[in-house]
């Protein structure tokens, strides 16, 4: 509770700071919209923004989900093989010094303009640091608990589900929580490549024809749609950490 | 029962751990191994248990009746390794789980109620005291029915009170089983073995043991005696 009332008191000091500025700079509405012109917008134009919302909605969360899949699928592979680790490990490297953003156009380019290559931007901006985190929490089970698993002859897999996988949980969430704020971007990028629906293509539109009021409601939607998701995966991984306390 | 025998030095690379040594843990019975920190105590240990990837063994680690060391091995240290996302119960089946056998609970609820936790086998670890850690550490070596225990200090940990209970706990119920206690306090050796080693860095001595069955009373003054000689000992192997 104390934590909504902070938040309601800061985004009230933001809101009427951002009001004065309007005001006293006199900015022009194609410039920056005062904060009430944007939320009149948002309630005008509520079921269209509602509307973009479920799809960049669907786009992030898929992205998610198969990032997290893939990426703790890797992670797990990499952390049982050392072949796995000196094959595949340079190539993770290698793209991430390709910028995803570049790839944006090609992912239009082959798989036209519906969810697909937003949800593949999605995944491939989160994939890294979901496989990383989870790597390393894999690679650093606590030395004793190994030592015992093997005088007590477990097999490898056993070993992995047993011990490796929970006492790893802490490095999955983490990563988890840098995706839940990465994915987000991942699709807004697909949809302003090529779209015909969701907050970024609104965004670009409105833009486009001079209505920064509702390029403000869209981009809100979007800031609390990410506050909200990142806030769950928060809570998520806290559940899930507090089971490891020693 | 099993007796095994240790004969070796130990190398990384090029650098000698420690010369070669030679002592045997004679079946069913206790043997203590102390002495100063880093002279590898803790190395022999692990070579017995089959942990060392660095340290290798120039010599030769067997069962004198013969017949191979997987699965004759079970391991209890200072730390007490408890998976926390578990309760006792489930700690002390792990080693079911992790070789893929049905876990046997009326068996593990046995052992939890011999080191008298019974009240105490749904909670996780952090509910639990270190002196409680270790109870259930113990019943998940008991579980293992293994005849060979390698033990790696693993009263250090704890207060003077619980530590007493815990030495005769263990000796109570590792009664039958080879054992390898590695410690550095003399006041345990004389307790607990019926050999006692002090290893330096010039090789291992044999000690002569107080008289009488252990569990001894930590009050006798043979006992007493034997901490002393055992303390002078280390002192001058410094």
């Amino acid at each position: 509770m104390k934590l909504l009332t902070r938040l309601i008191l800061v985004t009230v000091a933001l809101f009427l700071f951002w009001h004065f500025l309007v005001i006293f700079a006199d900015l022009p509405k194609f410039i920056l919209p005062s904060p009430f012109l944007v939320m009149q917008t948002f309630v005008s134009n509520f079921s269209l923004i509602l509307k973009h919302a479920v799809v960049t909605g669907s786009e992030i969360i898929l992205g998610l989900l198969a990032g997290t899949v893939l990426g703790s699928f890797t992670a797990i592979c990499l952390a049982i093989s050392p072949v796995a680790r000196t094959i595949v490990r340079p190539m993770m490297v290698l793209s991430q010094a390709l910028p995803v953003f570049a790839l944006a156009p090609l992912l239009t380019l082959w798989l036209g303009y519906g969810l697909w290559p937003k949800i593949l931007m999605a995944l491939l901006i989160i994939y890294f640091p979901v496989t990383s985190a989870f790597f390393d929490g894999l690679m650093n089970t606590p030395k004793g608990m190994l030592d015992l698993s093997r005088v007590m002859n477990g097999t490898p897999w056993r070993i992995m589900l047993n011990l490796r996988i929970p006492a790893a949980v802490p490095g999955l969430a983490s990563g988890l929580r840098l995706a839940a704020v990465y994915a987000p971007i991942g699709a807004i990028i697909g949809e302003w490549v090529g779209a015909s629906e969701g907050l970024g293509y609104l965004m670009l539109l409105a833009n486009g024809r001079a209505k920064i009021d509702l390029m403000f409601a869209a981009l809100i939607v979007l800031v609390v749609m990410t506050l909200i998701l990142h806030w769950s995966i928060d809570r998520l991984g806290n559940s899930l950490t507090a089971r490891m306390r020693p | 029962m099993q007796s095994l025998l240790f004969e070796g030095s130990a190398w990384v690379d090029e650098i000698q751990i420690f010369p070669r040594i030679s002592f045997t843990m004679q079946a069913g019975s206790w043997t203590c191994m102390l002495g100063p920190s880093g002279v590898g105590k803790t190395t022999i240990l692990r070579l017995i248990a089959g942990l060392e990837s660095e340290i290798v063994l120039d010599g030769r680690i067997e069962l004198k009746e013969g017949g191979r060391l997987t699965g004759q091995i079970s391991l209890m240290s200072q730390t007490d390794n408890l998976l926390p996302w578990l309760n006792a119960t489930e700690n002390v089946v792990l080693g079911n789980r992790l070789r893929g056998e049905k876990p046997n609970y009326d068996k593990a609820n046995a052992l939890i109620e011999k080191v008298g936790l019974t009240d105490h086998r749904k909670k996780k670890p952090y509910a639990l005291s270190g002196g409680q850690r270790q109870r259930v550490a113990l019943a998940r070596t008991l579980m293992e029915e293994r005849p060979i225990v390698l033990l790696d200090e693993p009263f250090s940990a704890l207060d003077a009170r619980v530590r007493a209970e815990m030495q005769e706990l263990a000796a109570q119920h590792l009664q039958g089983k080879t054992i390898l206690l590695v410690t550095h306090d003399p006041a345990e050796a004389a307790r607990l073995g019926e050999s006692i080693l002090v290893l330096s860095m010039n090789g291992v001595k044999d000690v002569c043991p107080p008289e009488g069955a252990i569990i001894r009373a930590y009050d006798e003054h043979t006992v007493l005696a034997c901490q002393g000689q055992l303390l002078r000992l280390l002192r001058a192997e410094a």
